[in-house]
């Protein structure tokens, strides 16, 4: 007899109650036997909304910490990339189109929804493919698709590009902020100061990566790496798994999300992003800085495609800080924790925005804001 | 606040810095500042409320933007113990509509008119030119006759318990299900309904209703914030007793949204005296199955609205913020 699969059960058992206890009480086990203090990097910003949502953190022994990481894409988004889609936005004839809350990121003086509110046309789609009905839509006018996040989106990006080429659609250009998971990994860990032990590993990056890209960590960084789904189960099993690693004296990249993460990833999609995309030789990365290697670009080949190229005298090259008070580098880099900002919850809101952590749901300031990491 | 967002018209943060600071601060009244679904006057005899509706599609599973424009006004009187009397109609619509339409929306306004006994007595039309407005906008205005004192948001204490009327969500998630095109092999549709026949049957059997409201725009999150600020309260609510059916919860998973800043037309929260609350729940539960038993007030974070998980951890549930956007991965 054949069966539906209905959605409810790729997650119910995943935030099982019972599930979620009996391992909060198999980590405290564990945790009495650390010989020191363990703090754990989810890289993630889905990581870090999962465990505040879930309130996870109050699961935890005193000796296990969460440092939340750089893993969202709109909080790393510099300001003077933002700057550049208000630009392109206030263009005659172009309608700008990017992903769910970019629309709400600050730039230098204001957001993309602030734009639109002063009429320029912005869009934000669910998937990038929703671009080929935009501008069937309105053949006079340019779509430009501002392409933001990690290994997750990039294949969608791809797709979009080759039905562009294959279609021969004239009026769909991009603007590439496709960014990469290992190089701000590896940038943390060699500031001498940082305090990561073990990395949380993002599910959906490596469901298209696969768990290859960490290898390097254990072997030359000497810190252990277990790749965890989005489910509060997930993050509480994967933090166990973390814990015995250390425990047992072992040090390796685990899987726990191995449902959807193999070794090798989606080897299609990766091949598809290579065909389109070269590593950028830097990125800034808002709150943290420049990171080489970091991001990606359009091949010189498909330069016709890049909006950066073709709109490259109104693009504004200035590199913009942010504001002084707001510490989200040293917040990203696991220094501090949100609540020690000064500004956090006053000067600095999810509505208003000063600093990288707090723009973005995914945002390790706007989670804490959101679900009371006072608590 | 410099220009008008789309994010001053969410229901939740930015949408009350935009009526205190602008509305409240010109229009500042007694009856207003007590900011209740509808306003009572007349020494508490009359119930008072207007609302303006637009929505795309204007026909959607469920209702139409005709039942909405009665529902929406109706249960704003309803909430404050009141029973729908008059209606005003006011009707902006852009060159080019379809008469037929018009009927159909009109009709569906008649319908539930007598649903809940109450007439349209006074009404305007205008027609403006194309792309002036987006299709159809409908204002109603309301007056209802009080048939129980002193139900208000601001009055809720330790002694009430917090219920909710039926599962959460279903309006918001069906109308930006196909907003987006996105296809369900289920049936998903709005809970727009009339809310006086099932208060009425609250009042009639004396069940102590301290306070009502219906969860529209902002959903429930947006209520339960509002009333423990006005009540000057904590609201504890536990997750796993708040009602949200499969499809809504997995539109959620989809696209990353909460059910509880969705939005709802026929689906409200009461507070009522404790020692009423199973009675009230019975009552709620022959109109639909899925009311729930979700919280109560405390003293352990005033004017904030705890979230307590099944598995002994705490969060806040706060006031939904900015524009509904679907999240990037």
């Amino acid at each position: 007899m054949s069966k539906t699969l209905q959605l409810k059960e790729l997650y119910t058992e995943f935030r099982n109650p019972d599930t979620i206890k009996s391992y909060a009480s198999l980590i405290k086990q564990e945790a009495k036997k650390l010989e020191r203090d363990v703090s754990i990097m989810e890289v993630c910003g889905g990581h870090t909304h999962t465990i505040m949502k879930y309130g996870l953190l109050q699961l935890l022994p005193k000796n296990v910490h969460f440092i939340h990481g750089p893993g969202c894409p709109v909080c790393i988004m510099p300001k003077e990339r933002v700057d550049h889609a208000i630009a392109l936005s206030k263009q005659p004839d172009v309608i700008l189109v990017t992903l769910g809350d970019m629309i709400k990121v600050p730039g230098s003086e204001a957001s993309l929804q602030d734009a639109r509110a002063k009429g320029a046309d912005v869009r934000f789609v669910y998937s990038p493919t929703d671009c080929l009905k935009i501008a069937e839509q309105n053949p006079d006018k340019t779509v430009i698709f501002f392409a933001i996040g990690f290994e997750t989106t990039t294949p969608m990006t791809s797709a979009l590009i080759n039905q562009v080429i294959n279609k021969n659609i004239k009026n769909i250009l991009f603007h590439i902020n496709h960014v990469t998971v290992p190089e701000p990994m590896r940038v943390l860990l060699d500031d001498d100061e940082n305090k990561i032990d073990a990395f949380i590993g993002p599910a959906h990056v490596s469901v298209i990566t696969g768990s290859k890209i960490y290898d390097e960590f254990p072997r030359d960084y000497k810190k252990p790496v277990v790749v965890s789904g989005f489910e509060p189960v997930d993050v509480i099993h994967s933090v166990l798994m973390i814990l015995k690693q250390f425990n047992e004296n072992r040090c390796e990249v685990e899987v726990e999300y191995s449902r959807s993460v193999s070794h090798d990833g989606n080897v299609v999609a990766q091949k598809l992003n290579d065909m389109f995309f070269e590593r950028r030789d830097t990125f800034r990365w808002r709150g943290v800085g420049e990171i080489p290697k970091s991001a990606l670009k359009l091949k010189d080949e498909y330069s016709y495609l890049d909006a950066e190229v073709t709109y490259a005298e109104i693009l504004p090259n200035e590199k913009i800080d942010d504001h002084k008070l707001c510490i989200c580098g040293d917040i990203l880099k696991g220094k501090a924790n949100p609540i020690e900002c000064k500004v956090f919850g006053n000067a600095c809101k999810p509505s208003s925005p000063l600093g990288s952590c707090m723009v973005s749901s995914e945002g390790a300031c706007a989670a804490y804001y959101k679900y009371g990491g006072i608590l | 606040m410099k220009q008008i967002k789309l994010a001053h018209g969410n229901g939740g943060e930015e949408n009350n810095e935009l009526i205190s600071k602008i509305f409240y601060k010109a229009f500042k009244n007694e009856i207003l500042e007590k900011s209740e679904d509808a306003a009572i006057i007349e020494d508490g005899k009359l119930a008072f409320s207007t609302d303006s509706f637009t929505v795309t599609p204007l026909f959607f599973a469920g209702a139409d933007i005709g039942k909405l424009a009665v529902c929406g006004t109706c249960n704003d009187l309803a909430m404050m113990g009141a029973q729908p009397k008059y209606l005003t109609c006011s009707v902006i619509v852009e060159e080019g509509f379809s008469i037929d339409e018009l009927k159909k929306i009109v009709s569906s306004m008649q319908k539930e008119l007598e649903i809940n006994g109450a007439k349209v007595v006074s009404g305007d039309t205008k027609v403006v030119p194309r792309g002036s407005v987006d299709k159809i906008f409908i204002n109603t205005t309301g007056i209802g006759k009080v048939l129980k004192s002193g139900i208000s948001s601001n009055s809720i204490t330790d002694e009430d318990a917090i219920i909710v009327s039926r599962d959460i969500g279903c309006h918001g998630a069906t109308i930006f299900a196909a907003r987006e095109g996105i296809e369900l092999t289920s049936e998903l549709k709005s809970d727009c309904t009339s809310l006086y026949p099932i208060v009425k049957k609250l009042l009639d059997e004396d069940i102590h209703v301290t306070a009502m409201r219906d969860a529209t725009r902002g959903g429930l999150s947006a209520v339960l914030n509002e009333w423990a600020k006005q009540s000057n309260i904590c609201i504890e609510v536990d997750e796993d007793k708040i009602p949200v059916c499969d499809e809504v919860m997995g539109l959620c998973e989809l696209l990353g949204f909460d059910a509880t800043s969705l939005a709802n037309e026929g689906t409200f929260l009461l507070a009522v005296k404790t020692q009423d609350a199973k009675k009230a729940l019975e009552i709620l539960q022959k109109f639909n199955k899925n009311a729930s038993i979700i919280g109560k007030l405390t003293d352990l974070h005033v004017k904030k609205v705890i979230l307590n998980s099944a598995w002994g951890t705490q969060r806040f549930l706060d006031m939904p913020t900015g524009e509904l956007l679907p999240r990037i991965c």
